[in-house]
């Protein structure tokens, strides 16, 4: 865990970073993060505490007494968790949907940036193109492809109808496993363009000598990719892997308005099923419960990443 | 790129080009389908089979929006809805860069204790969940009497945008030659005077970057602010868009036009600023 963020940053600057005085105890780094601090803290640290805490009780809006820790009964919350299907139903739809979105975007990612880097005509428009969903906040994305995925008057099925198609109206956000299928869409095409504008940055930064040299050598194209480009890419990798993952639960606010998790709980993700018993229900007791298992998965996936990547670091 | 170019080469490249145009115009077709609707007649918006190009452009959305329509009495509060978002949004911006600016300067430029630690942690409260945040801060501020109030929203903001803000800020910053700060040091400058007068002019590209981010992060908040916030007075645009969208019919193009006035900023910022939005991202990566 020592080596993530910084020995990856650090890396082209490694001599410079020597150079740097080291201070022995410096009062001034200290003063200049403490307003952060002391903010992520109060914000974030102190809240995340006392939800904790609220997660040992049984507390519910209606009852204003049952904020009240007991030893004896401080895991209910979680037992009753571990009984209730739907809460393993949406972990393990956010699973499902975390991998493919994860996955599938970089790999069209990766494709987009190597045809991007080919293009020799309107690089310049196509890149101001692909920045254009950029501009979409996460609720429009959701608002925007619930529309298109209406079964009745969704651009979707109307393109496939004067495509030809005579079937019955598809029902993609009510239908399994097509609502799964249609928010994963629809943060696929959110989450594309800063993946592919990273990765294009990367390649065309990469020193030519070395694609000269494989010419030399008469490598294939396909060679060149995997042995030159995507190892160096891997910073780049990096750097757009962590902004994925930690902006993976914007997830919440497409879903929200695309389906609501529903229907039946067949898009729930652990995200909106932590509202629905946490604001919905006023269940603060079982939904701080639930709330915690979002900060583990989240962080459990932001440290596997930064280990994959490490990894990926060191054979390259 | 090379000399001589052969036919058969030549008729690849125009395949890529021709490729990436395709990918790309299908990659835009939803986004410039919701801006062209907004602008379409009533009739155009419900026809079946669909009107695929539009045959008149109309501001009407628009007008019966902000209330010039006399014919349409219920409407949202738009004008209220983008006044509280740019309160938020410009408030918390302010703050995050700053202390953001701060604290990316002291992780680029010192070693110290806990340097790493301390680095790890911050980026890792980044992490959490709007979800999980939202809970028990909306039963502390029920208890401080804050919710409802465009203050404790912007406060909140800052909290979650700040981490980012300081990874862009020690990358802008790492890239920045330390001959300067030292060359500032012989010359007897006091390590805040060599942030101040040497860094910090140098940093600007940066932190207006930051900003960027910090701006479009508060402007399309949606989970936490519809949580702490349950008056129409104090809504910003995400929930006032997911309010409208919880009406019994919803009026899509109604829906279409709140959504371009909503991304106007974006539009703007991603325009002005497309090559620092790049560099920003990839500083770090890139040998300086």
């Amino acid at each position: 865990m020592a080596l993530t963020a910084n020995a990856v940053t650090s890396v082209p600057l490694g001599n410079q970073r020597l150079k740097a005085p080291r201070r022995r105890i410096s009062w001034f780094p200290l003063a200049l993060i403490l307003p952060s601090v002391i903010l992520i803290l109060l914000v974030i640290g102190f809240p995340l505490v006392y939800s904790l805490y609220v997660s040992f009780t049984p507390y519910e809006l209606l009852k204003p007494n049952s904020l009240a820790f007991d030893v004896s009964t401080m895991f209910n919350n979680y037992i009753r968790l571990t009984r209730d299907p739907v809460f393993w139903r949406s972990l393990g739809n956010t699973l499902l949907f975390v991998t493919i979105t994860v996955n599938l975007q970089y790999v069209l990612a990766l494709g987009l940036s190597q045809l991007l880097a080919r293009v020799t005509r309107g690089q310049s428009i196509l890149r101001t193109l692909l920045m254009i969903p950029m501009m979409f906040a996460p609720i429009l994305v959701g608002f925007q492809f619930r529309w298109f995925f209406n079964s009745n008057l969704g651009l979707v099925n109307n393109f496939l109808f004067s495509l030809g198609y005579s079937g019955e109206e598809i029902a993609w956000l009510i239908d399994e496993p097509l609502g799964m299928f249609s928010i994963i869409v629809a943060s696929i095409w959110m989450n594309l363009p800063v993946t592919t504008i990273i990765l294009l940055a990367g390649t065309l930064s990469l020193p030519s000598d070395l694609y000269e040299a494989a010419d030399v050598d008469g490598a294939s194209g396909w060679a060149k990719f995997r042995k030159i480009t995507l190892p160096l890419l891997a910073p780049f990798t990096y750097i757009a892997l962590t902004i994925q993952s930690l902006d993976v639960a914007r997830a919440f606010d497409i879903v929200r308005i695309m389906t609501d998790g529903g229907p039946a709980h067949r898009t729930e993700l652990i995200w909106t099923y932590t509202t629905r018993l946490a604001i919905e229900d006023t269940k603060f007791g079982l939904g701080s419960a639930m709330s915690w298992v979002t900060v583990i998965v989240s962080v459990v996936f932001t440290v596997y990443l930064f280990r994959q990547l490490v990894k990926t670091r060191v054979v390259s | 790129m090379i000399a001589s170019v052969s036919p058969h080469r030549k008729s690849t490249q125009r395949m890529w080009n021709l490729l990436a145009w395709v990918i790309l115009v299908l990659l835009a077709i939803p986004a410039v389908w919701i801006v062209l609707t907004a602008f379409r007649p009533q009739a155009e918006v419900n026809a079946s089979p669909p009107v695929w190009i539009p045959r008149a452009l109309t501001l009407d959305a628009f007008t019966t929006m902000f209330g010039l329509n006399p014919d349409v009495r219920q409407r949202v509060a738009v004008e209220q809805y983008l006044v509280n978002s740019l309160i938020v949004a410009t408030i918390s911006t302010l703050v995050t860069v700053s202390f953001g600016t701060l604290a990316g300067y002291a992780f680029a430029q010192f070693r110290f204790r806990f340097h790493t630690l301390a680095f790890l942690g911050i980026i890792l409260s980044r992490a959490v969940p709007g979800v999980a945040l939202s809970l028990p801060l909306f039963l502390l501020f029920t208890r401080l009497g804050l919710t409802n109030n465009l203050l404790g929203i912007s406060f909140v903001y800052v909290a979650v945008n700040i981490p980012f803000t300081i990874w862009l800020m020690d990358g802008f910053f790492r890239q920045i030659p330390y001959d300067l700060t030292e060359a500032a040091y012989i010359d007897g400058c006091s390590k805040w005077a060599a942030f101040w007068r040497v860094n910090l002019p140098l940093a600007v590209p940066g932190i207006s970057t930051a900003a960027i981010f910090a701006f479009l992060a508060s402007w399309n908040e949606f989970q936490i602010v519809s949580v702490l916030v349950r008056s129409n007075d104090a809504r910003t645009f995400p929930p006032g868009l997911f309010a409208f969208t919880e009406q019994f019919t919803i009026d899509w193009r109604g829906m279409c036009a709140m959504s371009v006035i909503m991304m106007i900023p974006a539009v703007v910022f991603v325009i002005l600023t497309q090559r620092n939005l790049v560099r920003g991202l990839t500083f770090g990566a890139v040998k300086g």
